[in-house]
Parts: structure tokens; sequence; C-alpha cells
């Protein structure tokens, strides 16, 4: 996915003298083609996220396109204060990449686990917020984003993220379709935890829907009352706490509705504990969020209902 | 500068509206506001290149108030060079206003809106950075307070600046020794300023914040270094110019009565 992202950044930047990239001294063997490309456009700003933050939003008003471009939750969170005033307020033109969505890290423990990043980059005025699922899905997202002129959230998993099946992303805000239309069972996944969705709907007997919601902010109302107004169930998947995520997001736009299905929300728990060393697949497994389990957990969801 | 207002008379001029301003709403920093007058003065009437008749122009100057609790004065300032009539003064902090009590874009000739310190700098440096990029002539101006020298992001943006040669980025520090609850060497001592910033490569000029000729001078020589950004000390008074304000920590957060306005007005000369 961060190779996607940089390929397709790179290919934009040649035909648009105004993109530029700003990194916080993070991405060793990612960013190196597009440095060496695009020198003048390119930035390692170092060890200094508030500072990158804050160049990003001069930067982008004089008129550039700057994306910024470190692990999780240091271009987020450890510079929030800059992103809210600096560059959200003024409306700057600058797109937020985070690479490690999620337990992306692994085993380099608590430090590196975003989770609760897309509640708080949600939370900032006039930001739109996006959690590809796929390299096609980067590709068509970055494309579009460069081109917003308005400030943007990315997150990106890590590297290795298979393409997933199903229909194209028919626009920037659109849901996409990954596995038949809406059925009486119907996933919503943000990020590459809807891969694991697909393999839990194919464990299950029935009609099982899974689409991937790439753009949280603004989420797609039509699309998901939509669904709501169809299926018997709906459920929320993602790789992030449920506050302030996906679920949060679909809840909210649900909860006047006198008819629609019930929304089960399938997240990360909320930290309580010391992280121990794991690899994605065993951190989302302990967190229920393997597709067994994920399997196992929409069964118990429709035998409630 | 033979098309320009008298410097003296300006800096009394936009002194007497940051008091009428503040005594209106009872509103603080006037203690802020007057140890920069004497800076923002000389900068408004002969060094920043800005046209209140064309204010988006991409040639300009930038000018970032960074301690953007002092922007009464700057709203003078910038009404008394003709971005938006000085009757708007009036309306400073008042419901609806788009002068807010701290620093805003949505005023004509502002740039940035700041009031949570150690924001400015960095956006002054990434102005610097686009503006070199285009090959314009525009210099970037960031006036700091000396309290948000505690800020580790400004020194983020002072470790920065210079490795990448900003030679068209000003930075002015109003140093007027009192911050938010205390004198700087009590809370938390920045001595020796100077030499702090010129271990991180910056070319320091320091003088007295009050002393026209000295500024005219200072500015007048920028860049006195090729590759190197510019940083001003400017030793200033905490309420320059009325005498029961000034290099009193309580003017931070009171406003004058108005047996005080007639005062400071009084002894200000407007």
């Amino acid at each position: 996915m961060r190779n996607t992202f940089v390929a397709t950044l790179a290919e934009l930047a040649e035909r648009d003298p105004n993109i530029w990239l700003l990194c916080g001294d993070l991405g060793f063997s990612v960013l190196e083609s597009f440095a060496a490309q695009f020198p003048d456009r390119f930035l390692n700003m170092g060890v200094a996220e508030q500072n990158m933050a804050g160049v990003a939003a001069g930067l982008a008003l004089t008129g550039k396109t700057v994306f910024i471009y470190s692990i999780g939750n240091f271009p987020t969170l450890r510079c929030l204060e800059q992103l809210r005033n600096d560059v959200c307020y003024h409306g700057a033109d600058v797109k937020i990449v985070s690479v490690g969505a999620g337990f992306a890290y692994g085993s380099q423990g608590y430090t590196h686990h975003a989770i609760e990043d897309v509640a708080v980059m949600s939370a900032l005025p006039g930001i739109e917020v996006f959690v590809p699922a796929d390299p096609a899905e980067t590709r068509s997202i970055v494309r579009a984003i460069a081109a917003s002129r308005r400030p943007s959230y990315l997150r990106l998993s890590r590297a290795g993220e298979p393409e997933l099946s199903g229909e194209p992303l028919a626009g920037l805000h659109r849901p996409r379709w990954l596995r038949s239309p809406p059925a009486d069972v119907c996933v919503l996944a943000a990020g590459p935890i809807a891969g694991a969705c697909l393999e839990a709907a194919r464990l299950l007997p029935g009609n099982i829907s899974v689409a991937s919601v790439p753009c949280l902010k603004p989420i797609d109302d039509g699309f998901v009352r939509r669904v709501a107004g169809q299926a018997r169930l709906i459920v929320t998947v993602e790789e992030h706490i449920l506050r302030g995520g996906l679920h949060a997001a679909v809840s909210a736009l649900l909860a006047g509705e006198r008819s629609r299905a019930p929304v089960v929300g399938l997240g990360i728990p909320e930290a309580d504990k010391l992280s121990v060393a794991g690899d994605r697949d065993s951190l989302l497994a302990s967190a229920g969020l393997g597709p067994q389990a994920i399997a196992e957990r929409i069964e118990a969801a429709l035998r409630a209902l | 500068m033979s098309n320009t207002p008298d410097i003296n008379d300006f800096a009394k001029r936009i002194r007497a509206h940051a008091l009428r301003m503040v005594h209106a709403v009872n509103a603080s920093h006037i203690g802020s506001c007057l140890s920069m007058a004497d800076i923002l003065a000389v900068l408004h009437t002969e060094v920043l290149r800005l046209d209140p008749t064309d204010p988006a122009n991409p040639d300009r100057d930038r000018f970032i108030l960074s301690k953007g609790h002092a922007t009464a004065i700057l709203y003078a300032a910038l009404a008394e060079r003709g971005f938006f009539p000085v009757s708007e003064l009036e309306t400073y902090c008042r419901n609806g206003s788009a002068l807010t009590g701290h620093v805003s874009h949505g005023v004509p000739g502002v740039e940035a809106s700041t009031g949570s310190l150690g924001h400015g700098l960095p956006m002054a440096v990434g102005m610097a950075i686009g503006l070199r990029a285009d090959g314009r002539k525009s210099r970037v101006v960031c006036l700091l307070s000396d309290g948000e020298c505690d800020e580790g992001s400004n020194w983020e943006a002072i470790l920065f600046a210079p490795h990448h040669k900003l030679d068209n980025l000003i930075a002015i520090v109003d140093f007027n020794k009192i911050q938010s609850f205390g004198r700087v060497t009590e809370v938390l001592n920045l001595d020796p300023l100077a030499d702090k910033w010129r271990a991180f490569g910056w070319h320091v000029l320091e003088l007295d914040g009050h002393d026209i000729g000295a500024l005219r001078a200072a500015f007048a020589g920028i860049p006195a270094v090729a590759g190197k950004p510019t940083v001003i000390i400017a030793h200033t008074v905490k309420g320059r110019g009325v005498s029961f304000m000034e290099d009193r920590l309580e003017w931070h957060y009171k406003s004058p009565n108005v047996d005080q306005l007639a005062q400071a007005l009084k002894e200000i000369g407007a």
C-alpha cells in the first residue's frame, strides 16, 4: 500500500509541479525514489512532527499541495494541534498520510499501533478521512485527493496487501461492493480488514455481502441508509477502536431511523493492558478480528436477532 | 521614505487604538500589545511590502503574528495601513465581529490565525520555503513572544530553518521579560537567548525594540548573511509608553478603566 501510494504520487508529481512530499525521517526503502526524482519537492523534516505539520500548512498557503508522511500516530496525534489550527482551520491543502494502520506494526508494540487515529482525525474541521482496503483503492484515492484542494487524512496499512475482488471504486466517497449486492447480512469494512471479512463471509452459509467503505468522512449517507433498509443485520468491521471510527459513523447516522437493521460493531478493544508481541494476524486474532472469529461473531449476532 | 507616515506617529496611533479597543471590551493583553508597538510601526511604515488594494498578491511579504494574543495592535496597524476601515476596530471582540481576541485570518491583511503559542514560526518556515521555490523575492517575518520560546515546536523550526538556508525568513522575539505567570527568568529562564539562536545557526541581531533607528537599520540590512535566517532579539518593555503598565505582569490581564485610559492616552501623547 505504501509503495502504491508513493508510486502514484510520483506519477502525479510528474504532471503537477506543485506537489510536495514531506516526511518525518521515516520511509526507508519507500520514499527514496520520489526523493531522487523530485529532490526540490521532497523534504525530510527530521524527527519533528509539529514542525512538519506547521511547515506543511505554510507551504500549502503559498499554493502547494503538500503530503506529509510518517508512521501511524506520529503525523496525527503528535502534531494534532498543528493539524487542527494550522492545517484544517486555514483549509490548507495538506494531505496527512500515515502508514501502519491498526496492528500493521505488530510486534513493535503499543506506541506503533494506530488504533484511535481515525476518531481523532475525523473530529477535525473540514478534513476528509480515507481508509483504503487495497492498493487499487489507494491509487484512486491518492489521485483524487491530490486534486481536492482540501485537507485529507489517508490511513495506509503497510506492504503486501492483496488486491481484493469486487467492483472498482466508483467515486471518491463511495463504498465499493466486494461481495454480492446488499443481502440479509451486510458487512461494512474499513481498510484491509475487509479481506478477513471476505474470508469470514465464505465460511458462513447464507447470503452475506461485504462492502469496503474507504471514505469515513464524509461517509456516504445514502448508501448506509439504503443498506440499513434492505438488510436484516449490518456488521461493521474495522482495525480501530469502535469509538469514533466506522461503527460510530454508521451508528450515529442510523440512530434516528425508525425501521432499520441493527448494527453490530467489531473492532479493536480499547487498550487496558500491556501490549504483547505478535504479528498483525496474531494481534487481530486476539482482538476477535480473525476470519474465523468474525464469522462466529456474525453467526452469534444472527442468532440473537 | 517620503511617502510613509511618520513612524513615531504611526506607533502612537496604534498604541492609542489598542488602548481604546481593550478598554471598550475589557480585554486582556494590552501590555503585550504595547511592547511590540514600535516594531509593528517600523514594519508597517517601511519594511513590509504589502498592498491593501491587492492583499493576495503572491509577491507580497508575509507577516505572521505568532504571539496571537497581542492582536489588538496588529488589527490597529492593518487598519491604519488601509486594509479595512479604522472604524471597524470598534468591533474588536464584540459579538459577530471578525476581529477575534486572538489573531484571525478572517481579517484582511492577516496571513495566519494563531493564539496557541509555538505555531507561527513553523508556518513561516513553510511559507519561506514555498516562496523561495517559486523564485519570489518575498520575505516572511514572524513575531514571537519570549514566553512562547518555551514551546518545543519553535525549537524544531529554529533547528530546521538554518539547515535549509532560509535567508528570506526573519524572526523577531519581543523580549519583554514577562510571560504569562511571571518573569521569564523565574518561570523558565531563556538566557542566554541570543546564544541559543546563534548556536542553532541563525544570524542574530540584538537591539532595543523601542529604538526606531536601530529597528530601521536592522531591517534595512537583512539578510546580512546570505544563506542564513535572521532573528532580531528585540529587548522591549511590557506596557511600554504607559508608566503604570510598564514592566508589570498584571497588564497581561487587566484592562484600563476610564481614568486609566485617559491617563494612558495622555502619556502616549494621543
